[in-house]
């Protein structure tokens, strides 16, 4: 068994990759419920847009986290990932058919140009929005009520995420979600100056907002009735003070999306968000599932150091990444904008055309070469050295071969013929 | 279950193998012409390109929910050694969803050379993230790197388990050159379908040569590799062989047998070639083949199955070499694309015998390793789960896929269907 760090570490990630699928994700999926309550009409369409337009750049990436969780808790807590699968499969499979609705609509959008086709992909769209929400927050109470048992199929395959806590924590997920779409999209709006449509989510962001707020308070009712360790932690344990700063983060976003501040409320609202997911991971630590402790569900020692050296080396070429995505996105780079680019007059390109008999003859020496080492000779290294040169030959084959094929440069100015001029 | 997810997933993985390859030497030709046919070809493929990779973000988290809903035994029990690669994996996911997103929506609004750039980590990751998972198959088949002791996995080292794997390095370029086949294949046929329809401007014909020509070389290459790969299972997955052949006797010289079924033990209505199948595996005349009698029948594969799969994709890789030579030879030739319009109607074919020869390139790997889901360690049988209500979502699933399927399709109609933006000035 390994050292109680270490095999907390991956833990660690696991949470944060699922703080950071509900603050990104979880507006992303807002926005999918906002679609479906944007109203009638011309007014109705542009809230459409425009929860459509803020998604665009980022979706893939914030929806890559849940993947990011999914891998790292099964590769460091095996026992764990499959005890929960088990028993919370159908859950899971509902969440998975909303992905998988939620994203085809999505990008199928992107194709689509008629309205009524619009339509039906928005409905698609936004049930799929909040059936997934749902799905993983219910998930999330069957975790943290303890009615996920050790071993295969253990649990109940209902009752263990259909209880009062289980159900509650779906509505909430839906909810939060939806608030915080409202906060950062009007953030959005305001960013492009576009002042009515930030008053419109300034409105619903108001109205989430202190629903989900109400929720979570009656949330503790439920959560006391039925499952009264984890009141117990969370009002008197480890857990109060975050329990306490998402409560103060929570109104404290409020009251900045009142007085129109939404840049700041957006980071605020995410951090209340956060408080109360670590809330949840601080009252039931270090227990994963009832009689499972973190150390006893972790992996082998080679395996946990090794998920944690990916896992930072992975890190140090995301997150640099990640943050250029978003800033490009919050500065407003992605919105549409008049072109930049200088034009560009056309000219022949040459520099290839002067290697095509080298490489021409280079790609037929590596293609002998590669054939006869991969074929006739044996070992590893001479195979390895023979799969190289097959790869040199598509490439410098490639390079040699198309150059004669590529149509001519056009006389310039260019003058569209009549079989470009329609459309292909 | 599992099986029907990979067949929607695989034929996604070669277009983000090969696809971001083509559209950066597009646009890397529009810097260098200045030629907007090649910024266009390099915006709507980018467009296609995203359309593409949203829907294999969606089947990739599918899959890997399934391997916790339908396979917990084996997550559960193996996760420590291969989970590592599918993390890996998702980071270069991570990564391509981030730089896909920065160079699909930045258009015009980086620098044209910085643009560029950006696209070079999507061609970089689309290989590390097949690369990964590629490498848990391959450790599949030849499981290393991990001591069994009472049914609980020790002592398990997973870069050598996954990495120092020789079954993983012919899976990998095999795999690599298909995608290119596959994706090459597929576009190429739509512009030849343009073709026939009497579409030929400028346009239409850079964009089959960037795909006609990469899928002619990889399947140039693909014959050797292939030949190469099936001689490593000749050695470490014997059993397999012989289901692929339809061997039922280990045997000296063993010959080789072309279509044909298996039946007791023999192959009948078959082509017989006296010799072959020593000559092929071990480069010897009268090489010993092991046969399936090495092992009973409890542990053979379905041969049938196995061996149908497998001279499905020679056979469909064979028809593709000629094509592609073909194609080869009339452009050293004569320096042009061939004219006949039967090459073309063939290109269409293409695309989608390219596919099939994929997925049952993968069937003869996975069902010709049964009843092992790791290979000689853990029965297929042990590793699946116990939960009923499997055919219910079974059913839903493939009504969704359909559902995506279609919806893709017309997707890219209507894509390809807006009109061209060929003027040098932009909008």
């Amino acid at each position: 068994m390994s050292s109680p760090v270490l095999s907390s570490i991956p833990m660690v990630f696991v949470l944060t990759g699922i703080v950071l699928y509900a603050v990104l994700a979880g507006a992303d999926f807002g926005a999918g419920f906002w679609t479906l309550f944007s109203g009638r009409g011309e007014h109705g369409l542009h809230i459409r847009e425009e929860a459509h337009h803020s998604m665009g750049p980022v979706w893939e990436a914030n929806h890559v986290w849940l993947i990011f969780v999914l891998t790292v808790f099964w590769t460091a807590y095996p026992t764990a990932f499959g005890s929960i699968a088990s028993t919370l499969a159908a859950p899971l499979f509902l969440a998975g058919l909303g992905i998988v609705l939620r994203g085809a609509a999505y990008a199928l959008r992107s194709g689509a140009s008629a309205p009524r086709e619009n339509l039906v992909l928005d409905t698609v769209f936004s049930l799929s929005s909040i059936v997934t929400p749902f799905a993983l927050g219910t998930m999330v109470g069957a975790i943290a009520g303890g009615r996920v048992l050790v071993g295969d199929d253990a649990g109940h395959r209902f009752t263990s995420w259909l209880s009062a806590t289980s159900l509650f924590d779906g509505v909430l997920a839906v909810a939060t979600a939806a608030y915080l779409a409202a906060v950062y999209l009007a953030a959005d709006a305001t960013r492009r100056e576009e002042p009515e449509l930030a008053g419109e989510f300034r409105q619903r962001a108001l109205l989430t907002g202190v629903l989900a707020g109400g929720l979570a308070v009656v949330g503790l009712i439920v959560v006391h009735h039925d499952q009264h360790v984890l009141y117990h932690e969370l009002l008197h344990g480890r857990a109060l003070p975050a329990v306490l700063v998402s409560a103060v983060a929570g109104v404290v976003a409020l009251a900045l999306v009142y007085w129109r501040r939404f840049e700041p409320a957006r980071y605020v609202a995410a951090l209340a968000i956060a408080a109360v997911l670590i809330g949840w991971a601080l009252a039931q630590w270090p227990r994963v599932l009832p009689g499972l402790t973190i150390r006893q569900a972790a992996a082998p020692h080679d395996t946990l150091v090794a998920v944690i050296v990916a896992v930072l080396a992975g890190g140090a070429i995301v997150f640099p990444s990640i943050a250029w995505l978003f800033r490009l996105s919050l500065r407003g780079q992605f919105d549409p904008t008049s072109e930049v680019d200088a034009p560009r007059s056309p000219r022949p390109d040459t520099s290839l055309d002067a290697l095509v008999p080298t490489t021409g003859r280079f790609a037929l020496a590596t293609l002998i070469a590669g054939i006869g080492l991969l074929t006739f000779a044996n070992g590893h290294v001479a195979h390895a050295i023979g799969v190289a040169m097959l790869l040199a030959f598509v490439a410098t084959a490639f390079l040699a071969l198309v150059p004669a094929l590529m149509p001519e440069p056009p006389a310039s100015p260019p003058v569209p013929g009549p079989d470009e001029s329609q459309p292909s | 279950m599992q099986a029907l997810s990979f067949s929607v997933h695989i034929p996604l993985v070669c277009f983000g193998i090969s696809f971001p390859v083509m559209i950066l030497f597009a646009e890397a030709r529009w810097l260098r012409t200045g030629d907007p046919v090649y910024r266009e070809l390099a915006r709507r493929w980018g467009r296609v390109m995203i359309g593409l990779f949203g829907i294999g973000v969606i089947t990739g988290t599918i899959l890997s929910f399934e391997m916790g809903l339908l396979w917990p035994n084996f997550t559960a029990t193996f996760g420590g050694v291969f989970g590592l690669g599918f993390a890996i994996e998702g980071f270069s996911f991570f990564v391509e969803a981030i730089f896909i997103g920065i160079y699909v929506y930045g258009w015009n609004r980086l620098s044209p050379r910085l643009h560029l750039l950006t696209g070079i980590p999507i061609v970089i990751t689309g290989f590390t993230g097949s690369l990964m998972v590629i490498s848990v198959n391959a450790w599949m088949n030849h499981p290393t790197g991990f001591k069994l002791l009472h049914g609980k996995v020790i002592d398990a080292d997973p870069w050598k388990a996954l990495l120092g794997n020789s079954y993983f390095w012919n899976e990998l370029v095999h795999m690599y050159l298909a995608g290119y086949m596959v994706s090459g294949f597929l576009l190429a046929g739509v512009y030849a379908f343009a073709r026939l329809r009497g579409r030929w401007g400028r346009y239409e014909r850079a964009a089959i040569t960037i795909p006609l020509m990469l899928a002619v070389l990889a399947s140039i290459a693909q014959g050797p590799v292939g030949d190469w790969a099936a001689r490593d299972v000749a050695t470490t997955q014997p059993v397999k062989l012989a289901a692929i052949e339809g061997l039922a006797h280990t045997t000296r010289g063993a010959p080789e047998h072309l279509l044909g079924l298996y039946e007791d033990s023999k192959v009948k209505f078959g082509i017989e070639i006296p010799h072959l199948l020593s000559v092929l595996s071990f480069h010897s005349w009268d090489a010993k083949v092991i046969g399936l009698d090495s092992v009973p029948t409890s542990q053979q594969p379905p041969v049938n199955v196995v061996r149908f799969s497998f001279q499905t994709m020679v056979g469909i890789g064979t028809l593709l070499g000629a094509l592609s030579l073909f194609a080869l030879w009339v452009r050293l030739r004569r320096r042009r694309l061939p004219d006949s319009p039967w090459f073309y109607r063939a290109l269409i074919l293409a695309g989608p015998l390219s596919v099939v020869a994929l997925i049952a390139g993968w069937v003869v790997d996975e069902v010709g390793r049964q009843p092992w889901v790791v290979y000689h360690v853990m029965p297929t049988a042990d590793a699946v789960t116990g939960a009923p209500g499997i055919p219910v979502g079974y059913g839903a699933l493939v009504v969704v896929y359909a559902l995506v399927a279609a919806g893709l399709v017309w997707m890219l109609r209507r894509l390809a269907n807006r009109p061209l933006d060929l003027e040098p000035e932009f909008r």
